[in-house]
């Protein structure tokens, strides 16, 4: 035995100690992605006050049934993952690879559905990117182009952490297939459920902030 | 392991319920209700995200120095946006 598992032991309070440790660990890390995306919320939240009715324009410009069709998409993506360790905790190898695999086929699929709404507010003009021309009809295009790039910047950093959440799930796979997750060894996978769903959460307030201001 | 297992029919349940959450805030957004609009579709988010962590993310389970972690990002980030909007909002009273 270690040093150090003879110093602190190797009984199940430790353990179960331990455990409890990483994923409070884990919540300090989401804390920090708190930090992250919690400014750009704030951000658009004083620029919706200041501009209400131009923000509220804006809003319609985007695709809404894209939007909830990929909120759709990501609870159910959260209902696999938490459905995938259920399986490990139970030892049950090909129950967990299918809904890992399931959910990053959805963490996909949002992907996806994302760049192809991109690729329609590109040919609409409305991506205010340097090299593109913002033609944007309404009232206030000044204000138009702000929640635009808000839109651009939130949308794309959450895909950004999507993506590497979705490829964590394929390495995750792999080494689910390989026999790595066995009952009672299920933490990293566990550690990356908390991570996906955190990325759900994000996307749960992006979706109405951003699609849904005003619909009537 | 510790943990309590969380079965899974109590996933379905709160599937479920968060896909009628999200039909609700479609709904809702196309009725016109002035400011209960905002505060609804918030509110209705908050749920979600709450029945997010104590359930998927077990947060249900979990010590009670993980609520607080949990929380205290929560709680720094009700102080960024509470605060900035206060100094925003009043600045016409200057």
């Amino acid at each position: 035995m270690s040093e150090r598992q003879a110093l602190v032991g190797n009984s199940a309070p430790h353990h179960e100690q331990r455990r409890d440790t990483d994923v409070m660990g884990m919540w300090i890390f989401l804390g920090t992605e708190v930090l992250f995306f919690g400014v750009l919320f704030t951000g658009y939240a004083v620029y919706r006050a200041l501009h209400p009715a131009a923000f509220a324009e804006a809003s319609r410009h985007l695709n809404a049934t894209l939007g909830a069709a990929n909120t759709a998409i990501l609870l159910t993506s959260s209902f696999f993952v938490a459905l995938a360790i259920w399986a490990a905790r139970r030892d049950r190898r090909r129950l967990l690879l299918t809904f890992l695999l399931l959910t990053m086929v959805l963490g996909l699929a949002f992907l996806g559905l994302k760049g192809f709404e991109y690729f329609q507010e590109f040919q609409e003009n409305l991506l205010p990117l340097p090299w593109l021309t913002f033609a944007y009809e309404g009232q206030y295009p000044q204000q138009g182009r702000l929640f635009f790039n808000l839109y651009l910047t939130m949308t794309g950093f959450h895909a950004l952490h999507l993506l590497i959440g979705a490829l964590l799930l394929g390495l995750f796979s792999l080494l689910a297939w390989r026999g790595f997750f066995r009952k009672g060894h299920t933490l990293p996978l566990e550690l990356l459920g908390l991570y996906w769903h955190f990325v759900d959460v994000v996307w749960v307030f992006l979706f109405p902030l951003l699609y849904l201001i005003d619909r009537t | 392991m510790n943990e309590t297992q969380t079965s899974w029919t109590t996933y379905l349940l709160i599937y479920v319920a968060l896909l009628g959450l999200l039909a609700a805030t479609v709904a809702v957004a196309y009725l016109d209700l002035g400011w209960l609009n905002t505060a609804l579709a918030l509110g209705i988010a908050v749920i979600k995200a709450l029945l997010i962590m104590l359930f998927f993310m077990h947060l249900r389970h979990s010590s009670r120095i993980t609520w607080v972690v949990a929380g205290a990002g929560f709680f720094w980030l009700a102080i960024l946006v509470l605060l900035s909007l206060g100094d925003f909002l009043t600045r016409i009273w200057v």
